[in-house]
């Protein structure tokens, strides 16, 4: 499984790097980058779709990897 | 017994779609099902009353709305305008300096910079810093309540608490907390139907800031105000009346939203000892459970200003018309969340937006969470099996900011 966040839909909520702060990274304005290339570790799909629904922006999303 | 639902003219509340009335007792109660009913029937209603406003209850419409800047303007935010007096104020200072507390008060392009200044104090990593002194915080109002039966969980605790994290943050004293909430109270929630109290709290807040402004320039610091009179936005020095309208939001927009949600969260546990309970064995549900009474008991609604005509379901916005950005009534929408009128402790899927959406998302989310987090925990942990000791002494405060303003809990079982 492979997620981008959008920069340009992304306002800093902060929800998916409270959910996994293993998936994602924020700068100090709150802005939110996938971590690894966006590429989710085995085993944490369920958590990466839990920062899908989660996110307020909807700027989250599946990608084709 | 006073009628409460009557207007301020002393007129009932017929129709909810035409007239609605957000300063009634009893939306302030329980203003869900007026919400749900106005989804359906009419989902950009509109009164005259305070003002005159217009009010969404979609989600996808607040959405939508939040999203058109500026076309929606953030110049005037109060869910009631300030009256004639402080209009003229108001509009003096504008065109003397430009703008009144941005980033909230502002619009694009002139939004960012200011919000990109704030920012860095709100980051999770900033905000990790301020836990061990919320912890301390927490503990010593507890202590206080060690040899009680009863206390007012919002009163003596959930009012206390974001008071002193901000006066610590901004670097003033907090053991004037009590006056920071009055004044807060006075500008946000008392003053909101009483022009000369607002007033007047303005002013006592701006002027305990410019004496802050004088004393750092003197004795600069490492301080929030000690940075802002050191920071530039486009190549140019802030002037003390902006960093004074940055305090004042600052010091503002943290104590009424958290203390309320603080509260919220009491008073929902004290009422619901199945979710109580369910907290005390599972404590690492803490985090979940938190966004799920942010979204059930959301505490801010904010406004904002046509400025183009703009036509949604039939209602047709002109220029100078309000707006409210009503977050709370978004988050309780069938559309986007499954049983929105129950309160569900474990929700997983939470895409709520009580704290905006949008370039004006709250700066200090981080913040909020944090409170809410070791606040609770805290609290759990020293009274497991508190409960509410009689719902006649709850009361509730609405318009821009609810919550539960008494509290009264028996501590132990
Ligand atoms: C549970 C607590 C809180 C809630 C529910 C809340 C809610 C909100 C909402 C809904 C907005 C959006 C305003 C708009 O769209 O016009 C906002 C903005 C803001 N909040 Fe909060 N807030 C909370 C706590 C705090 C705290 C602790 C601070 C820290 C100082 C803070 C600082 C701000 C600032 C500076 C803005 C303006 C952001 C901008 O205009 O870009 N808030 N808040
Ligand atoms: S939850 Fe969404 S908006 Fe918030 S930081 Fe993450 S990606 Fe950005």
């Amino acid at each position: 499984m492979r997620i981008r966040v959008n920069p340009n839909l992304c306002q800093g909520h902060n929800r998916c790097f409270s959910l996994a702060p293993e998936l994602f990274e924020v700068d100090e304005f709150g802005l939110a980058t996938a971590l690894n290339d966006g590429r989710v570790p085995a085993g944490m799909e369920e958590k990466a779709q839990l920062c899908i629904d989660n996110c307020p922006e909807f700027a989250i999303s599946e990608i084709e990897d | 017994m006073t009628d409460t639902s009557k207007n301020e003219n002393g007129c009932p509340v017929h129709d909810w779609a035409t007239d609605y009335d957000v300063m009634d007792e009893g939306y302030t109660r329980n203003p869900a099902p007026i919400w749900a009913e106005l989804r359906q029937k009419c989902p950009v209603a509109h009164t005259t009353r305070w003002g005159g406003s217009w009010m969404p209850t979609r989600y996808a419409d607040i959405q939508e709305m939040a999203n058109m800047v500026p076309t929606l303007s953030s110049r005037a935010i109060s869910v009631i305008p300030p009256d004639p007096v402080l209009r003229e104020e108001l509009i003096a200072e504008l065109k003397a300096y430009g703008t009144e507390s941005p980033p909230i008060t502002s619009d694009p392009p002139e939004h960012s910079p200011y919000k990109r200044l704030i920012l860095p104090f709100f980051s999770p990593r900033a905000v990790a810093g301020y836990a061990a002194m919320t912890e301390e915080i927490c503990r010593g109002l507890l202590d206080e309540l060690k040899d009680r039966d009863t206390a007012d969980a919002a009163v003596e605790y959930a009012q206390q608490i974001p008071p002193r994290v901000i006066a610590y943050i901004l670097g003033i004293d907090m053991g004037r907390a009590a006056e920071f909430t009055q004044w807060t109270q006075e500008l946000l929630e008392l003053g909101q139907t009483d022009p000369e109290l607002r007033r007047a709290a303005r002013t006592k807040i701006r002027t305990f800031f410019f004496d802050q402004i004088e004393h750092r320039k003197q004795n600069p610091g490492h301080d929030v105000i000690s940075l802002l009179l050191d920071a530039e936005v486009e190549g140019r020095r802030l002037s003390d009346h902006t960093v004074a309208g940055i305090c004042n939001l600052l010091l503002v927009a943290g104590i009424d939203t958290t203390w309320s949600s603080i509260g919220s969260a009491l008073y929902h546990f004290a009422t619901h000892p199945e979710d109580r309970k369910r907290l005390v064995a599972e404590p690492d549900l803490l985090p979940v459970a938190v966004e799920e009474v942010l979204r059930y008991y959301s505490p801010v609604t904010m406004a904002r200003k046509v400025t183009a005509e703009v036509c949604m379901h039939g209602a047709e916005m002109k220029p100078g018309d309000k707006l409210l950005m009503t977050f709370p009534a978004a988050n309780r929408d069938p559309e986007v969340f499954e049983r929105p009128d129950e309160f569900v402790i474990d929700r997983q899927q939470n895409r709520h937006i009580a704290f905006g959406t949008g370039i004006h998302r709250c700066a200090g989310s981080n913040l909020a969470r944090m409170e809410l987090l070791v606040g609770l925990r805290l609290w759990f942990e020293r009274f497991p099996d508190f409960s509410l000791a009689g719902e006649e002494g709850v009361t509730w405060a609405g318009g821009q900011v609810r919550g539960p303003r008494n509290v009264p809990v028996r501590l132990s079982a």
